[in-house]
């Protein structure tokens, strides 16, 4: 039946209606943050402002803010999910940060995107918004000599209102609880490595984007079901409208000409990446935690996997990886691309 | 000589005052009379603030304002009114410099004035004939003037789109104003005094504006159409350095292009994103004792922003990833480098593999898109690039694994290729010009003279193989094909396997000796194999012709006994 109707029902009013149910859902979800800082007030017309969810994240939180405030990023607007190691006091203190603290469910509010398109909805249009996890570290081609807002200048010159960013899993040499990582040390320098041609990609031709799976979780995590791997493709940078949602993650939205980031016809449009600081020392206890939690998607399946591979001293290197350079070297391997933004 | 040239510059400024006065006090600085226009879009604020800045310059004269479109004759019409201005206000004015707020001049005024009185007559604006003119974007050259342009492209594309279909279709084609030859160029250009004087005090001005109202982006063509009525000599080359994209949106410029500018040696570029500081506070460099007067080269950093159009608009061969997914043929280039497919060769030779990977400098690999595991080179657990080994992988996205294992590794691809394989790459090779593709046909049968298998599985084994083959050899004879070829009858193969070896042999980057050929299968009782599937009710293609070994023809005439 569901299949039949999926069928008579023109794709364009499907879309739609998922647009509105999810913006709706967001807007049902206001009771659920509780503002613990509100310095919205500060935010001015040409802010670039970075969208948050996060729980006990305490000592990523400092380099994390560091990077963004570098590239140009005016504003953090965080929530809170319930941490209990001291994150929601550290950023309450932060002079550019918005706090708001939930109990909810992060499950139950499709892993914190009701909360995010709550916060987008309110305080992000017409704001160039970047949505990112707090282990995720923006690169874009050119980010040593250019903020980012050149690039949302050129962005909106250019007549765009999304930005892909690739998810790259970043991973140390050797097991990845050997090397401690400490406050305010840079991941990158511990977790260093990647994988550099190992992504499938698919399209999705009911949203429109591109659906990228791969790189180390893929390779070992995942090795007897490949195919149930992580989606690696992100959209984190759009210029923001009241009629937007994020529809899963920050993997696609609506509505669909935002996920069209790609050229069909041979070209090659701007992209940039999120380099993953996700498998670092403090990554053992973490997904101990979430599978205790059982608060991600798929049951925590991801954890279930990464806690088995850990537990046996997984390591993610393997011979074919590369080190972290720059972005040149992301764009040379054809991971980004600077478009025609020269 | 350099006493005769007295600079005037004309400053359009749109958005972004705050660098306008800037770009306005440079000018002014060098010993330039300057004449401002604001686009009336700005507010009074935004004027007020704008006059306050350089109030301390009085010389300064502001045109009176017009409301600006892009590609409209509002910019001419500003452009002709800031100039009369000019000219009035200081009729010693002997150049006239177009510049918008955002043309920073990067050498410095007095070198500009120098270079200009090399040649005082001369005036420098881009003007080539439209009839000529390849580079336009959006297609409209001469339509540009034969048609009617009165709605704006930016805001209502729709109806622009409309109206020149409609015009198209019934055939209007407007009269050109006799004695005009259009001509297009770059916007920003110098003229001398007298040209420009003569431009805008032409007896048929008026005729001359009332056609160009209607043209489509007359700023391009009003005065380098005119300027071959009126000028004596004409340098017909811009002295701003000013790109554009495929989408005809000007290129900013950052501070990372600093050295390049610098080198480039222009008088000014545009356009500079308005918070490159370091530019701002570099450019214009500052003048030394005797000023230069050595031409602008601007060919590297034009090279520059070349090379990138074209990668947005063709992109880098073989390369599939997030921001470039070209649809089915639509690839520039299906994969970034040469590689070799054969096919069979490794079933007449069983060691081909190790054999060729001793003699050509390539990665030869197994059976890559083998149903049991992805078979690289020395079989290692993963691939180049990280790639896996799991077929579960290779078959989600077997076109993305083929391409990024040729874009990651440094030296040609070489692999074996079977029935027995993925066939889903089957047209992509085919119509792929770097592929080579070597196939001996029938030669998937020989593995099945050792197999211990029961006939039956054997037979069933043979048809599907067998069609698989066929398949591949429709797409290997289609009109479609790119790629080199190579197809040999098994039987012809075995006739002469040296030569035909080293006929694949040539497309490879070959190094090392070969006189000895690899080990070749028994191929006994192969025909007796092909006899018994015949007599099954299959009929293998192989023995259509015949294999030419004796026994056949002896075998054959016993069954007929």
């Amino acid at each position: 039946m569901r299949h039949r109707l999926r069928s008579i029902i023109p794709d364009r009013l499907r879309r739609r209606s998922q647009r509105q149910y999810l913006i709706a859902r967001a807007f049902n979800r206001r009771g659920a943050l509780r503002a613990i800082a509100d310095r919205t007030a500060q935010i001015r017309t040409p802010d670039i402002l970075a969208f948050v969810t996060l729980r006990n994240e305490r000592v990523r939180l400092p380099r994390f803010l560091d990077h963004h405030r570098r590239l140009g990023i005016d504003h953090f607007l965080i929530v809170d999910n319930d941490s209990d190691d001291g994150s929601g006091d550290y950023l309450a203190q932060q002079p550019d940060v918005s706090l708001w603290w939930t109990g909810a469910s992060y499950k139950r509010s499709r892993f914190g995107m009701d909360w995010i398109n709550r916060l987008l909805w309110k305080y992000g249009c017409d704001h160039w918004c970047l949505t990112v996890d707090p282990d995720e570290f923006l690169i874009y081609p050119h980010c040593d000599t250019r903020p980012l807002p050149a690039l949302t200048d050129w962005l909106d010159a250019s007549g765009r209102r999304s930005f892909p960013a690739m998810l790259l899993d970043m991973y140390p040499r050797g097991n990845i609880e050997d090397q401690p990582y400490a406050e305010g040390d840079d991941p990158f320098a511990i977790a260093s490595w990647f994988d550099p041609a190992n992504y499938t990609i698919r399209k999705n031709d009911f949203f429109g984007n591109l659906w990228i799976q791969g790189g180390p979780r893929t390779r070992t995590f995942f090795a007897s079901d490949p195919l149930s791997g992580p989606a690696l493709n992100k959209i984190p940078l759009v210029k923001w409208d009241r009629r937007y949602a994020y529809v899963s993650s920050t993997h696609m939205l609506l509505p669909r000409h935002l996920n069209l980031v790609y050229d069909e016809d041979g070209g090659e449009r701007a992209s940039g990446c999120l380099l993953h600081a996700k498998f670092l020392s403090t990554f053992a206890d973490k997904s101990a935690e979430e599978l205790d939690r059982r608060q991600h998607y798929a049951n925590s399946k991801e954890y279930q996997a990464y806690h088995a591979g850990l537990r046996r001293g997984t390591n993610l290197w393997c011979s074919e990886s590369r080190q972290y350079r720059d972005w040149r070297q992301l764009e040379d391997l054809g991971l980004i691309s600077r478009g025609h933004w020269a | 000589m350099i006493g005769r040239v007295r600079l005037g510059v004309v400053i359009l400024c749109h958005a972004q005052l705050d660098v306008a006065a800037r770009m306005a006090r440079i000018w002014a600085n060098g010993g330039a009379r300057v004449a401002i226009h604001v686009d009336a879009k700005v507010s009074g604020h935004g004027m007020m603030a704008l006059e306050a800045d350089l109030a301390d310059l009085p010389d300064i004269v502001y045109s009176p304002r017009h409301g600006c479109d892009w590609g409209r004759f509002s910019l001419v019409r500003a452009t002709q009114d800031a100039a009369q201005a000019l000219l009035d206000r200081y009729p010693e004015v002997t150049h006239v410099y177009l510049a918008s707020g955002a043309c920073l001049p990067l050498r410095p005024i007095r070198d500009l004035t120098a270079f200009l009185a090399q040649d005082p007559d001369c005036d420098h604006i881009e003007s080539v004939n439209a009839h000529d003119v390849g580079w336009t974007v959006g297609g409209l050259n001469e339509e540009r003037f034969s048609l009617y342009f009165p709605v704006d492209w930016r805001r209502r594309r729709w109806l622009f789109d409309r109206l020149v279909d409609w015009q198209r279709r019934l055939g209007v084609h407007r009269q050109l104003p006799k004695g005009l030859v259009p001509h297009l160029g770059a916007q920003w250009w110098c003229l001398t005094a007298t040209t420009l004087r003569a431009i805008l005090q032409d007896p048929r001005r008026d005729e001359f504006d009332r056609f160009f109202r209607f043209s489509w982006i007359p700023d391009e063509s009003y005065f380098q159409t005119l300027v071959r009525r009126h000028a004596t000599r004409i340098e017909s080359h811009s002295l701003t350095l000013a790109k554009f994209d495929h989408d005809g949106r000007p290129y900013q410029l950052y501070d990372d292009h600093a050295m390049m500018l610098e080198e480039s040696r222009c008088f000014v570029a545009r356009k500079v994103w308005p918070k490159a500081e370091r530019l701002l506070n570099t450019f214009p460099v500052p003048p030394r004792a005797e000023p230069d007067l050595g031409p602008p080269q601007p060919q590297r950093i034009e090279r520059l922003i070349n090379r990138t159009v074209r990668r947005r608009l063709l992109g880098r061969p073989g390369l599939y990833m997030q921001s470039r997914f070209p649809r089915k043929d639509a690839e520039n280039g299906k994969t970034s480098a040469p590689y070799a497919v054969f096919q069979g060769f490794s079933d007449v030779f069983p060691d081909f593999e190790t054999w060729l990977g001793g003699i050509v400098d390539a990665d030869v690999h197994g059976h890559l898109l083998g149903p049991e595991v992805v078979e690289f080179a020395g079989r290692p657990e993963v691939g180049p690039g990280a790639i896996s080994t799991s077929t579960l992988v290779r078959d989600h996205d077997p076109q993305g694994f083929l391409t990024a294992l040729i874009r990651i590794t440094p030296r040609m691809q070489v692999f074996q290729f079977s029935p027995r394989d993925n066939q889903a790459l089957n047209w992509f090779m085919a119509t792929d010009p770097n592929a080579h593709i070597h196939v001996i046909t029938g030669a998937w049968m020989l593995p099945l003279l050792d197999c211990d298998m029961p006939f039956d599985d054997i037979r069933r084994v043979t048809a599907l193989l067998q069609r698989a083959e066929l398949q591949h050899l429709e797409v290997l004879n289609s009109v479609w094909v790119k790629a080199r070829v190579q197809v040999h009858e098994l039987t012809d193969f075995l006739a002469r396997p040296q030569g035909l070896l080293l006929q694949a042999l040539q497309g490879l980057p070959v190094q090392g000796h070969h006189d000895a050929l690899p080990r070749m299968r028994n191929l006994d009782g192969l025909t007796d194999l092909l006899r018994r599937l015949r007599n099954s009710g299959l009929r293998p293609r192989l023995s259509e012709d015949g294999l030419p070994l004796p026994e056949i023809t002896l075998s054959e005439r016993t069954a007929a006994e």
